[in-house]
């Protein structure tokens, strides 16, 4: 009855991400039903949409922690490579191949070092940031090209390859998206789902709970909203921001593992860019920079958007060049939605008819 | 020339979803007089002067300058029709020069380049009015006192040949001294025949600097008329709507034995040498002028600030300085800057509120938010806050019932040294009244306050011993009876 009211509750629903999502996924699909195969809405390119969003959703779930805590963290992109690189090194100089005994502790040892050096790279991160007190732009801005550099030392400025042969079953399988049903974890009841997809929904779910009924998670909303305010309230600021960098270090590091088990070679340099990816990911999702603000779920979707505009762009053979104004497109539209919905809509409620005065 | 109506504000309606902020709100400003503004928290000044200003706009009703319809679309349409602002919190660039400030959004250039020389006289007058005729042009305003940001930003308002400004509680954040400054700058600027409008919460100065006064409450005129023909009482019964027999409620209460002690307590630059012994049950005042260092008492006591030599002990022991010791041990801060420091403002009032205290509500790390959040509305019950739910942001609620949000998480912390810096800023005379019987409580039941507070009579009324500060030093300590205003202020300059 109300158009200004339905599009206010429309706004001021948590759902946004969603409904963007549907959205997008809808006109690709026609479009794509139109111009093109058909293919986009296939298993199989549903399988490929949601193993690339998940690549980009592991490593966002640490990054929506640390925007939350009004930081942000431009190196997580070659944090992400250097660790994936770490993996790659590993198993290119293991002593032992796949199936033979003694493989185990060569793939614990690789996985290990992985998750250690994510963490180490969240530390050095968090404890920069809470020591010096410089802004974590900055500061992430100067460790984004030291892991880098850290990284092309490791891989001696080529591109780590290691022997089919001495990756492990699990690892090959993680991001594998084709047809056959073997090579999914599908316990025998679910249907096709590549396992980077569980990993991810199982992490999500994890943070979810961590941010919303632990003293800890708390205590970075709290800090994003107001860091003076938190210290006055006896929050221990500088040991939740380095947790939270750590933490996120963690997740950089398994993004790093499925970086790896996806392209099956350590580059340190395809980090690059990556940061911004999931960057992107968190502010679609209402992620806001200034902190105190943001959800998982969210962060979710701002991934499936990202990688359903390029995969529909594939589908429709757009140019690449034309993918990137989009997606750079979106987010721009994405953060104007969601200031309407958090800020002062006065002036776009202006453009909508006006109320009748005289009542 | 004089009593002209310059402004009139008719009918004005504005709602925000469920909660109407104006219900048809008349207003009539005329050349050559200050008209008081006056209302509790939430009346609809806020928001009045937000239309004014051009940064809402009204659902219904008209307003005119003169007698051309006035709807402006934003601030720089307010300044074109000669309207000033002058709001609580300055509106100043602090890294630009005084003449670029005063100069910042006039349109009086040449094809977009900005002629100094042709705009100098008119910054060179305008400061001269403000009776800042010392300061160079080229000062930085960052670098001035906040008693002289503030005739910088009236002298903005001459620049832009205003007409009418508009204050909203200009003497908020002033020291008494500068307070007699601003009063008569305000007097030469009737003479000039400009129209003002002053919002303020303190009757006695309202009655020192206005004509005539007009009082809202929940969004409606409730009276008006000339300063000069209304007793106080009649005014704070219009404010909130009830016969109010006491302003300052106390709540009997009998300091016990020695607790807290403060020794030789010295930060940097201030506090010097503090020595101050509290009792169970007691309301410590501290008084003194702006800078004097009694916020920087209050959090070098709790670990706020840095401390460089003495102690805080309680029951005899000594407390190391750390805000998660200070807290241990019983102490709890309401700080004087609500907005930035003392809550997050767009955390949910049941996050503000439980805090400084979550891990009450764990089992084995996992919260439950069922009981905090039925512990947190009990407590909200208790101190009354106004809310449409819990979980509504901080940011929502009017001043007044921010404040009962951040009193009311010292009371669930379960703090016994509630440390209070201005407890009272800011909030209305109804609130006021509640704050002041809060306290009361809380020492009836043995908790020991400090009390910091600019507002003199409150001090008297409401503490057992007050402390006068200045430079940093705690100059003399007696009980309340043994004080007058005067007394204070004059140990207060020395």
């Amino acid at each position: 009855m109300n158009f200004r009211r339905i599009l206010k509750t429309i706004f001021q629903s948590q759902l946004g991400p969603i409904f963007a999502l549907a959205f997008i996924l809808m006109l690709f699909a026609i479009a794509d039903q139109r111009w093109s195969s058909g293919n986009y809405l296939s298993p199989r390119n549903f399988r490929v949409m949601m193993n690339s969003a998940a690549l980009i959703a592991v490593p966002a779930l640490g990054m929506t922690m640390i925007i939350i805590a009004a930081g942000i963290d431009l190196s997580a992109g070659t944090a992400l490579t250097l660790c994936g690189t770490v993996l790659a090194t590993q198993f290119k100089y293991a002593a032992v191949a796949s199936g033979e005994p003694g493989f185990f502790w060569v793939v614990l040892q690789a996985v290990g070092l992985t998750l250690l050096t994510g963490c180490l790279c969240g530390l050095v991160n968090g404890g920069l940031i809470s020591l010096t007190k410089v802004v974590p732009f900055i500061v992430t801005l100067g460790t984004m090209t030291i892991f880098l550099g850290i990284g092309q030392i490791i891989s001696r400025e080529s591109t780590v390859y290691a022997d089919e042969k001495n990756i492990p079953g699990w690892l090959s399988d993680f991001c594998y998206t084709g047809s056959n049903s073997e090579r999914y974890l599908n316990f025998g009841f679910l249907p096709n789902i590549p396992n980077s997809v569980l990993l991810t929904l199982i992490l999500a779910i994890a943070v979810v709970l961590l941010l919303r009924y632990t003293v800890f998670g708390r205590n970075v909303f709290a800090i994003g909203s107001s860091e003076s305010t938190a210290r006055l309230c006896g929050v221990n600021v500088p040991f939740t921001i380095i947790t939270v960098y750590t933490l996120a270090g963690v997740f950089v590091a398994l993004g790093g593992l499925m970086y790896y088990a996806n392209v099956k070679n350590g580059n340190p340099s395809d980090g690059m860019g990556k940061e911004l990816e999931i960057i992107a990911a968190v502010v679609l999702g209402g992620g806001s920079l200034s902190g105190g603000r943001g959800s998982i779920l969210g962060t979710l979707m701002g991934a499936l958007i990202i990688t359903a505009i390029r995969s529909g762009c594939a589908q429709l053979s757009i140019l690449n060049t034309y993918t990137h104004i989009i997606i750079g497109g979106i987010i721009i539209v994405a953060v104007i939605v969601d200031q309407l919905r958090h800020g002062s809509p006065e002036w776009f409620f202006r453009l909508l008819p006006a109320k009748n005065t005289e009542s | 020339m004089r009593g002209q109506s310059i402004l009139e504000v008719n009918e004005i309606c504005k709602t925000f979803g469920p909660t109407k902020a104006l219900r048809g709100v008349d207003l009539k400003v005329r050349s050559g007089e200050v008209l008081a503004l006056i209302g509790e928290n939430g009346a609809g000044k806020s928001t009045l002067l937000k239309i004014l200003s051009g940064a809402h706009r009204a659902d219904s009703g008209q307003m005119l300058i003169g007698d051309r319809p006035f709807r402006p679309s934003g601030p720089s349409d307010t300044r074109q029709s000669g309207v000033a602002m002058i709001y609580q919190e300055l509106n100043l660039a602090p890294e630009l020069s005084v003449e670029d400030n005063l100069l910042l959004g006039h349109r009086g250039t040449g094809g977009g380049l900005l002629i100094r020389n042709r705009q100098r006289s008119k910054v060179l007058e305008a400061l001269k009015t403000v009776g800042l005729d010392g300061i160079s042009p080229m000062a930085i305003v960052g670098e001035q006192s906040i008693a002289t940001q503030q005739m910088i930003e009236i002298a903005r308002a001459l620049v832009a040949e205003a007409r009418i400004i508009l204050f909203d509680e200009p003497t908020s954040s002033l020291p008494q001294k500068d307070v007699a400054r601003l009063f008569s700058i305000i007097n030469d600027l009737k003479k000039r025949q400009i129209g003002m409008v002053y919002i303020s919460h303190f009757l006695e100065e309202v009655r020192e600097v206005a004509d005539r006064y007009a009082v809202l409450r929940d969004g409606e005129n409730v009276g008006e008329g000339k300063l000069e023909d209304v007793e106080d009482d009649t005014i704070v019964s219009m404010m909130v709507g009830r016969d109010v027999e006491n302003l300052f409620p106390t709540v009997p209460h009998c300091p016990g034995e020695p607790w807290v002690k403060i020794q030789d307590l010295t930060g940097f630059p201030y506090p010097k040498k503090i020595n101050i012994e509290l009792r169970r049950g007691e309301i410590f005042g501290i008084a003194g002028l702006v800078g004097a260092g009694r916020t920087e008492l209050i959090r070098t006591v709790f670990g706020l600030d840095h401390l460089s030599t003495g102690s805080v002990s309680v029951n005899g022991e000594s407390v190391r300085s750390s805000i998660g010791e200070r807290i241990k041990a019983g102490f709890g801060i309401i700080s004087e800057d609500r907005k930035n420091e003392g809550l997050a403002q767009n955390l949910s009032i049941i996050d503000n509120l439980t805090l400084s205290r979550l891990a009450d509500y764990t089992t084995l790390g996992v919260l439950n938010l069922n009981r905090r959040k039925q512990t947190a509305e009990k407590l909200l019950n208790r101190v009354q806050v106004k809310c449409k739910s819990s979980g509504q942001a901080v940011s929502e609620l009017s001043g007044g019932n921010q404040q009962k949000v951040a009193i009311a998480r010292i009371i669930h912390q379960q703090a016994d040294i509630l440390l209070m810096d201005e407890p009272t800023k800011g909030i209305d005379v109804g609130t006021k009244a509640e704050v002041y019987r809060m306290l009361g409580e809380l020492a009836a039941t043995g908790k020991t306050i400090i009390f910091v507070s600019s507002y003199l009579p409150e001090l008297l009324a409401v503490c057992d011993r007050i402390g006068v500060m200045a430079r940093g030093e705690l100059r003399d300590v007696r009980d309340t009876l043994d004080w007058t205003e005067e007394e204070v202020m004059r140990v207060a300059i020395g």
